[in-house]
């Protein structure tokens, strides 16, 4: 009884906020309302003895598909005006289509049969003694596993396609080099000079691009900014 | 008495009990994991923390719900009022609803359902929507963008969350939690699954949305995220909800990982002692690596995520697959 109950409550949710993602003003209830349905079809599920589909749908479609909607949705600027006056315009050829997807589906649902041990098994969704996850998992990877690895490849496609189409290479954009940040020294960056009094710091001076002297030197630090590296680094501190 | 819990009535009457004697623990903790971060946070930093209000500040925690009850809820005048009273809520309500299946000892669970794994993965996938929704609805650039980040996010680390359960899943064969726990009965998975171990835990933290991926709140960079708009009770739900989103992640790493209810190196048990001391010991690293380390550049973020999270997660995956079918230790399914 109270499965019945449940059952009709989380229809008519399911009915009036499919209804409402249509009708909404607002975008983003369109996707709330929709997240809305997703969430009694679920519930359905669960109805129906299938809890490892209502888990997956809300993982799946609540979980990561429709928040990429609201993602997108939120981002959009839409002038409802615009849209709204349209309406009228458009009406012919969107009925047109409707109409055709109308006439479709009934000629399949028409021609439909019904396999004759169909109506037993309809009482029966899941065999008795077998979890439910189980059961759809022995289905998927034993005798459907040739089509469920297609269908994987498929996708597949359709991901590394979105990707081709999106991907540009902007060349105003910085990339950092994960591998040379963290190969980074201490020599590299910093240096430990014994500065002798009066001489003042344009002696040092050399651009960071060449190679600093060992650290471990023994030799005063002095002998190696005269020397090694001389009047080039010199010349550039000048010349800024 | 077991006639009457037997009744629809007198079932409801027993889910109700089951879920206060959860729930009011938890908020009591959540309460206090509060005091906690702000006492190890000044450790860590060499200070005292709170500790004026009542002996060595313990009784800071209730001060400052009363203050969060006293003060005026203010909404914006843009804002879209439905949805913006309603994120809050939804944040806290989900933070709630997933201690259901979490058994804290063995058979106390509210719901010892199936799927629970899958149940909890569901949940926490949800936890994105209150801050979305609070980011769109307060009609505020820094929330909108506090909302985005977080939204992307989550899903991102997701990702690699599930293919790190997967690999636990199938060295236990079942998705129902007390299954998980019992499964660690030799050996606890933190040991073989060690990298899944720490990438979980990482990930745990960006779900969270604590420090060092708290981008979402960011407050050097976008006010204070998400929330910049909400006051009083509504700020306080989302506060609550984001502690108790801490001790569920800390909850689930227990079960996936840390033994759950199992005591270590054989020493006798208390009840759900060994599992709350663990999800404690979770909620105190959670709260040192916020003291230690720095926040991520939002680039650096997703590279984590998807560069190094994602394919570390699948090649361990594989490789635990292949091991156990070459060595023979795949579990048995009941009723395959």
């Amino acid at each position: 009884m109270i499965a019945s109950i449940a059952f009709y409550v989380f229809a008519a949710i399911l009915l009036v906020s499919a209804a409402m993602v249509v009708t909404a003003r607002n975008p983003v209830h369109s996707v709330l309302f929709l997240i809305l349905s997703f969430f009694n079809a679920a519930a359905l599920f669960l109805l129906a003895g299938a809890e490892f589909l209502a888990m997956i749908l809300v993982i799946v479609y609540v979980g990561a598909v429709a928040v990429l909607f609201l993602f997108v949705v939120m981002m959009l600027d839409v002038n409802f005006a615009e849209l709204r006056g349209g309406f009228q315009r458009y009406l012919p050829v969107g009925a047109t289509v409707g109409a055709v997807l109308f006439v479709e589906l009934a000629l399949v649902l028409g021609g439909w049969q019904i396999a004759p041990d169909a109506g037993q098994l309809r009482f029966a969704p899941q065999p008795p003694d077998v979890h439910n996850t189980a059961a759809l998992g022995r289905l998927i990877y034993t005798d459907y596993v040739l089509l469920f690895q297609i269908a994987g490849l498929v996708l597949m496609v359709a991901m590394i396609g979105a990707i081709v189409l999106t991907l540009r290479e902007r060349k105003t954009s910085r990339h950092q080099s994960i591998a040379a940040q963290v190969g980074r020294d201490v020599r590299d960056t910093l240096e430990l000079v014994n500065m002798p009094l009066g001489v003042g710091v344009s002696e040092f001076y050399r651009p960071l691009v060449e190679q600093p002297p060992p650290l471990h030197s023994d030799q005063p630090v002095i002998a190696h900014a005269g020397g090694g590296h001389g009047d080039g680094g010199h010349h550039a501190a000048e010349k800024r | 008495m077991n006639d009457f819990f037997a009744t629809t009535p007198g079932y409801v009457i027993l889910t109700f009990a089951q879920a206060l004697a959860i729930l009011v623990p938890l908020l009591i903790s959540v309460a206090y994991a509060t005091y906690v971060e702000r006492k190890v946070l000044a450790a860590i930093q060499i200070r005292k923390g709170p500790n004026v209000v009542g002996p060595f500040g313990l009784w800071q925690p209730f001060a400052d719900a009363l203050k969060m009850i006293m003060k005026e809820t203010t909404i914006p005048s843009g804002a879209n009022r439905v949805l913006f009273l309603m994120a809050p809520m939804l944040t806290f309500g989900l933070a709630m609803i997933a201690w259901a299946v979490i058994p804290v000892n063995a058979g106390w669970a509210i719901a010892d359902i199936n799927v629970g794994v899958l149940y909890l993965f569901a949940i926490s996938s949800l936890g994105v929507y209150g801050i979305i929704i609070a980011g769109w609805a307060s009609n505020s650039k820094y929330a909108f963008m506090g909302g985005l980040r977080s939204a992307a996010q989550m899903v991102s680390y997701e990702v690699s969350m599930g293919f790190v359960i997967v690999t636990v899943l199938i060295c236990v064969g079942s998705l129902n939690l007390s299954d998980i726990v019992l499964a660690q009965s030799r050996v606890w998975f933190c040991i073989p699954l060690f990298p899944m171990f720490i990438v979980f835990f990482i990930s745990a933290l960006a779900e969270t949305n604590r420090s060092p991926f708290d981008l979402a709140e960011g407050e050097s960079e976008i006010v204070a995220g998400f929330f910049v708009e909400y006051s009083a009770m509504t700020f306080a739900l989302f506060f609550l909800g984001e502690y108790a989103n801490m001790f569920l992640m800390s909850a689930l790493t227990t079960i996936l990982f840390l033994g759950g209810w199992l005591p270590p190196l054989g020493l006798p048990q208390f009840g759900p002692l060994w599992f709350i001391l663990k999800v404690w010991f979770g909620i105190f690293v959670f709260i040192w690596v916020r003291g230690t380390f720095p926040r991520y550049r939002y680039d650096q973020l997703m590279r984590l995520g998807w560069k190094v999270f994602l394919p570390l997660s699948l090649l361990y995956l594989v490789l635990t697959a292949g091991a156990l079918m070459a060595f023979g230790w795949l579990p048995s399914v009941p009723g395959t």
